[in-house]
Parts: structure tokens; sequence; C-alpha cells
């Protein structure tokens, strides 16, 4: 194969696993392409509150399960001189707090961080008894209330085909105030909520049902109830139903805290037990959302990469990883203009410094110090020094003259110059070194044209690393380097004219 | 650089430039560099002593060498070596570009003197032979070997056509074969150099008769040497049949298929290998007014057995195939 091929193959090849990455961060673990993405993140806080009896005190909350359409991005528990943990029970999880003694009011808080996802599935399979407990409607129940039970269930029936269309018409019976069955139903059982009256009369009608506990997400609700959904059993598999509208699915915005009827909370050692919620949204970049929603899955392309690291080296990182961006415009520039530089990747280094200090100053800085260094360099070069020595004397030279650079302009109030450390010292003096050559040898309109042909190069380098696109990509996709390194590949492939060239020989055309 | 230039003039078609034959950087070190020359071969040119030492084993004639510093040398040493020379000159076994070449043509004194008529003193020449050696003109720094050679005895016929300088002829050898030829004369304004960015001025030759075709100075044609106002029709190389046998032998020498030979005249041993150089410049085809790449295509498509013919042949076929069409200058 001829290794023009071989270039253009393994290009393909880079370019295709580069972006295949990309659209699986993308669409898989949710990277958002562009930057400035927002997601919606709801803060939920849980308080359990009772009054302690003094003694011994427990109290055990059921937490929350994970679910499809939820995604739990963080937990936190507080909850001061009490012991806690975590255990699970019966396909459960149940938060326990327990003190040796507590007397008063006592505030324990659970706070967990959610994000829609949106379109993915609702509903979960779940391994829940289908048993149903036929209520005892015997003596204590008037006859007439059985009568209105079954006459309600009866009439459901007739109007519906199957479990699903059934529990539909008897719950829209239900909260139908003008139904005489159901006023006569609530008027008997007046102390029970609507759910426990609707499980009732499902259950009467053989129906296996339970209680779904959740919250309404809305944003900067406090001193929420939880809210009841009702899911029934309809032989193949569980529906989730709005019991006041007897709508099937969940709801919109509706976070299931707790399916199955068992308890929510259990206290013991208190009395006036009660949890409420409070709700607040908030919106956070969507990459701090995939990040974290990833690291708990333990994603290997996440886990084994720069976001492992600890934030200080990830954002040296950041710096890093937008070298090779610049060396691809180096490589444009030399390639398809044909623009010489002094040092091939200088520039690069260049361009890093200003994104540190900013153009201007970095501008004004980098020509101070060339002309400073210059100056001192022409001294040096008289006092017969070795190479090696002198370039050292010159990197001492520029290190006295950043301090000074720094000390002075601080003096005088200008914040901006205390960033001159971020300029690659030895670099800089090796630049030093090699105009004052070019000075020599070539005079003082080449050294303009050299140095001037580096900061072109520098600037556009510089433009297109602090680019918030590039910054982004390059960051939070790594993957794209393969893109950008396949590139490369073909762009040195190149055997046209460069654009200087189209200026060069036009002699020969005319 | 080109800059100023590049603003002056404008832009020509890149299709016209193709049709021209004209041969760009890019295709230039793909094409040809990548391909002809092969990396392990690129010590032979870029060190000036191994090719001098390759060019006595070949009989290729050099300008003499008379010492080379491996090591840093004593000043001591260093004054030993040029003490009794008028003429000599300095220059890194490895630099580019002709940088860090120091020229001396004579004695004044305690000072030595330049062919600018600047002076310096034996301090100054001490000061080069360190910066060389510590790899301030080879390429990446490295350190350097430090060469002292004879001055070479120009052949006064090209006094006319140079200013201060050392005029020197490039000539470019594509397998073997002799493609283009160049003169590079210095100016006031290339201040004595023979770089063409700097302003000198460059003689395109005719492989054919060795004489002038074309020149150019920064880019603009001339006919007359800005400085000593001699017309360039007049020019002719003499001993050129040797020259051009010359340069093509450094093919055999070198092993290299695209390759640079820049020859100098003496007055008494005639052409002289200066040095070889594996990337030659592209220059030559402004000098010319011909685009090289048609030349080369012509080569590459010839038949293997038209590749093995001797020196001898390769000459005579290179000056009969590449005279320059008859051209008024």
């Amino acid at each position: 194969m001829s290794p023009r091929a071989q270039v253009y193959i393994l290009a393909a090849i880079l370019a295709l696993m580069g972006a295949g990455l990309t659209i699986y961060k993308n669409v898989e673990l949710g990277f958002p392409l562009l930057p400035g993405e927002y997601r919606t993140v709801w803060t939920i806080e849980a308080k359990v509150r009772f009054t302690a009896d003094g003694g011994p005190a427990k109290a055990a909350l059921t937490l929350p399960r994970e679910q499809r359409n939820m995604e739990v991005l963080g937990e936190t528990f507080s909850s001061s001189g009490y012991g806690f943990n975590i255990i699970s029970e019966d396909d459960e999880y149940r938060a326990v707090w327990a003190k040796r003694q507590a007397s008063g009011v006592q505030s324990l808080f659970y706070q967990l961080d959610v994000h829609q996802t949106p379109g993915a599935a609702l509903e979960q399979p779940l391994d829940l008894s289908t048993q149903v407990v036929k209520p005892l409607l015997g003596a204590a129940e008037q006859e007439a209330v059985r009568q209105a039970i079954y006459s309600l269930v009866g009439s459901a029936r007739e109007r519906s085909s199957d479990t699903s269309t059934f529990t539909s018409e008897l719950l829209t019976a239900l909260s139908d105030n003008r139904n005489q069955d159901s006023n006569l139903i609530f008027g008997y059982y007046k102390n029970r909520s609507f759910v426990d009256v609707a499980l009732l009369v499902l259950a009467a009608a053989d129906i296996p049902a339970h209680r779904i506990r959740g919250l309404y997400l809305e944003d900067d609700r406090r001193r929420l109830d939880p809210e009841d959904l009702l899911e029934i059993y309809d032989g193949k598999r569980w529906i989730v139903f709005e019991p006041q509208s007897g709508s099937p699915g969940v709801p919109k915005n509706f976070f299931i805290w707790q399916r199955g009827g068992k308890s929510l909370l259990d206290v013991e050692g208190g009395r006036n037990s009660g949890v409420t919620f409070s709700v607040i949204s908030n919106d956070v970049p969507a990459r701090d959302v995939a990040m974290l929603s990833t690291s708990q899955e333990k994603e290997a392309l996440v886990d084994f990469s720069i976001y492992s690291l600890p934030i200080e080296q990830q954002s040296i990182f950041k710096l890093i990883l937008l070298v090779p961006v610049g060396a691809l415009v180096v490589v444009l520039l030399r390639v398809f203009v044909g623009l010489r530089t002094s040092g091939t990747f200088m520039p690069v280094l260049l361009a890093i410094a200003f994104i540190e200090t900013q153009l201007f100053t970095g501008l004004a800085i980098f020509v101070l110090i060339l002309i400073l260094g210059l100056w001192i360099r022409f001294y040096l070069s008289r006092l017969n020094l070795l190479l090696v020595a002198r370039i050292a004397a010159v990197v001492v030279t520029v290190v006295i003259l950043m301090g000074a650079i720094s000390v002075v302009s601080y003096k005088l109030g200008i914040e901006q110059a205390l960033t001159v450390t971020f300029f690659p010292m030895i670099i800089l003096a090796w630049t030093i070194e090699r105009m004052s050559i070019v000075w020599e040898e070539d005079g003082p309109y080449e050294v303009v044209v050299q140095a001037g042909g580096s900061l072109l190069v520098a600037v556009i380098a510089w433009w297109v690393m602090t680019n918030r696109y590039i910054e982004h990509w390059t960051f939070n996709f790594p993957e794209l380097l393969l893109v950008l390194l396949g590139f490369i590949m073909i762009v040195g492939n190149y055997t046209g004219y460069r654009l200087g060239e189209l200026a060069r020989f036009r002699q020969l055309v005319r | 650089m080109h800059l100023p230039s590049f603003f002056r003039g404008g832009l020509v078609s890149p299709f016209a430039l193709r049709k021209l034959g004209v041969l760009g950087m890019n295709a230039r070190n793909v094409h040809y560099i990548a391909r002809y020359n092969d990396r392990d071969k690129y010590p032979i040119v870029d060190d000036k002593l191994n090719t001098k030492r390759q060019a006595k084993r070949y009989r290729i004639p050099v300008p003499e060498l008379i010492a080379a510093f491996e090591t840093q040398p004593s000043r001591t040493r260093v004054m030993e070596v040029i003490e009794p020379l008028d003429k000599f000159v300095i220059k890194p076994a490895r630099g580019s570009g002709g940088k860090g070449i120091l020229v001396i043509v004579g004695r004044d004194g305690e000072h030595y003197v330049k062919p600018s008529g600047n002076q310096v003193t034996a301090l100054d020449i001490q000061r080069h032979v360190s910066n060389i050696h510590s790899g301030l003109y080879s390429l990446g720094g490295k350190p350097d070997r430090v060469m002292i050679e004879a001055l070479v005895d120009f052949d006064p016929i090209f006094d006319k056509y140079s200013f201060e300088g050392v005029p020197d002829i490039r000539v470019i050898v594509f397998r073997g074969y002799p493609v283009m030829a160049m003169l590079r004369c210095s100016t006031h304004d290339s201040d004595g150099k023979a770089n063409l960015h700097q302003g000198a001025v460059g003689v395109g030759v005719d492989l054919a008769t060795g004489k002038a075709s074309h020149a150019v100075q920064r880019g603009i044609r001339v006919d007359i040497h800005p400085d000593t106002q001699m017309p360039f029709s007049d020019l002719e190389v003499p001993d050129w049949q040797e020259l051009v046998r010359l340069a093509a032998s450094c093919y055999e020498m070198t092993g290299l298929g695209y390759l640079g030979c820049d020859i100098v005249l003496d007055r008494k041993r005639g052409p002289l290998l200066l040095e070889a150089n594996a990337r030659p410049g592209l220059a030559i085809q402004i000098a010319n007014g011909v685009g090289l790449r048609t030349r080369l295509e012509h080569i590459e498509n010839m038949d293997l057995e038209q590749l093995e013919k001797n020196v001898d042949e390769r000459v005579a076929y290179s000056m009969d195939y590449f005279a320059a069409k008859p051209l008024a200058l």
C-alpha cells in the first residue's frame, strides 16, 4: 500500500474513532455539544419532624429508588447528633437515624438532587405482590355503603373493556361529586383520603393496586406533603393512574418517592411525626449534570479520563489540550500560507501565555521583554562568554525583568502585568538569542519581520484557542484530538502551492 | 522575508503556476525530498566535514581544509592555526542557510579584514569559534564542529558581476541528471551575501552553454548588475561542461536523488564543490524563469536503463535536453 493511501486510511480510522466517541458521549452520556447548555436540576429536601419522648429515638424514612426518568445526581443527609445509616429492606432503601437520648422537637434532613432525563421510559418492571386482600365489608359497614361500592364497580365494569379502562372509569366516578354512590361512600369514610377509598374500592373489585407516594416538581415549593398516585396491575403489568382525573401514566414532573403501600416514615420514641418536602429548581451547566450522573455509574470513558483527575490538574489539562489546536494553526499557516516564524512551535507557547495574560498585556510584555533582552544580550555578546553560559545569563536576565515588570506594574496599579510569570522563560531567552543572531547577520529589519511573523501566528493561534467552542470541545471531548490528528495527517499530504508562493512565483507567469 | 513584496504584486492563480510546471514547497517536500532522499544519507551533506571526506573519495575537487576542531579548542590552538594565514574561512560543519560563515580576506596589523572592509580582532574570531562549537548555528542547537578552510582564489571572471561577495553556482541534480542551474551574484543591496531573498541577483544559466539566460533581483527581472552595471547577456561561465559534470557526479557521491550542489570557480583549480544540499530551495525557478516540475517529471518518466547511465552520458543528455530556449536577454 502506498504511504499516501495509508495516511488516508489511518486518518479516516482516527477520525471515525474520535467522532464515534464524541457522538457516544453526546447521545448516551449527555455531554452537551455546544457550550452554555443548561439543565434543570431539582433539589428536593425531605424534613422529618417529631417530638421526642426523652428516651431513645429512631426514625426510618423510605428513600426513593432509582428510576429511569429521573437521575439522582447526589444525596446529602444531615442529622446532628444522630447515628445514621442506610438499610435495605424488601427491595427498598431506608434511611435510619437513631439516638440514645432525645427530647423536644427533632428535625432531620435528607436532600437529593435529581435531573429529569427527557424521553426516558417512565415505567419499569416492579416485583411487587399482586395479592389482593379483599376488604372486609362486614357488619361495621352499612348495607348502603356496601351497595354503593358494588354499584360503582358494576357500572364501571359495564362501561369498560379491560382493567385499565375499568380503573379509569371507576376513578372518574369516584371523583365526580354528583355521583350519589361516591358521595355516600365518602360520607361514610370521612376521615379517609381519596386514594385510601379508591384502593378500597379497587380491592373490592379484585384488582391488585397500591399507592405511589411522590412529589410534583415545581419551583420554590415549601412544606409540601407527599402526594399519592395509584398503581394497578392489569394481569400483565403495572399501570400508574392519577387518582383525581383517572388518567393513566405518571404525570409530568412527578417524582416518585415510594412505590407500594408501606409506610413512608416510622418513628420510635417520638410523637407528632411527619415528613414535609421542599423543592427548588436550579439551572446547572449540562456538562456538570453529565459528569455527576456518569461518575456514579463509573462509565469507563469518563472514569479513565482527565475528569478523574483533581480539579487543579484538570485546569492545567484544559490548557494542554489546547496545544494541539495551536499546533494545527501553525501547520495550516505554514502549509497553506507559508508564514515563517522563529522557532516552529514557539508561537503556540506564546499563545498559551497570551491566554493567561490577556492579549494586549501579553503582547506588550512580550515586546518589552524582547527589546530589553536584546539590548542586554548585545552587551553580553561583548563579554566573550560561552554560548550556554550566555543563554543562561539571558534566562536570568529575563527572570529579573519579569520580576521587575511585576513589581513596578503592581506599584503602578496595573494588576494585569502580574500575569507575566506565564511566559515561558527559556523559550524567551532562546528567542532573544536567535533574534540577536538574526540582527547581526540580516539586520534589524529582518528581526522585526520575523518577530512580527511569530507574533502574528501567536495571535491567530490565541484567537482560535480562546474561542469558546474550541475550548468546550477540546476539554469535554478530548476524543476530538483523534479527528484533529487525522486532519493534520491529511494536511501533511498536501502538495499544492502555498499562498505565499502564488506571490513569490508570480514573475514566472507574467 | 516575502511580506513586503507579497503585498506589492498581488497573487497569481495556482492553476497558472501548475501549467507552467512550477514546483511548490509542499510538493518539493513530499514528492521529491521525502521520496528520493534517504534519511540515512543526510549526514553526508548536512555535515560539511563528511561532504569533504566523501568528495575526496570520489575525486571531486573541494576547497582545501586547513583545520577542523572536534572539541572546544583552546585560544592558543585557534591562534596557532590562523596565525600563518592571510585569507581563510571559518564555518560550522553543520550550519544551515550560510549562517555562521566568517570570511577573512586579509590582515591589517593586529586586525583581520572581512570582505566588506570591516575589521575584526583575534578575540572576535575566538568568540566566533566558540559560538560555532556551542551549536549556535547548527540545527537544534547541537554542539558543532569548526572548520577552517582556505579561501577560494576566485576566478576573476565574475568580479564584474559581484559586489563584495562570493559568486557561486547552484545546480539542481535529480537522479543524477543536472536539471537547472543558476549563478548567485551578491549586490550592495544584499550586503555581499548571495541569498536571493536578501537582494542578491539570481542569474539563470543555460545548461547547454553556461551562458546567462535570465536574471532576477527581488522577484523583478533585471538586465544589468545593479552595482557594476554590467549586462548579464555577456556572462558566460567558463569550464561549463566540467562544472556540470562535477555536479552530476555528486549523485554517486551522496546517493541523494534530489540534490542541490553549490559550486565555486577557483582561478587555478577550476570548479570546486563548496557544499551539497539535500533540501535545495526553489528560487532557482525564479532566476531561470522556468518551472522545475516539468523537468523533474521528464526524468521521473525515464525507464530504468536510462537512469543507470554513467556521469558523462547523463551530462550530455541534460545539456542537450534542458538547453534554454533561445531567449533574447
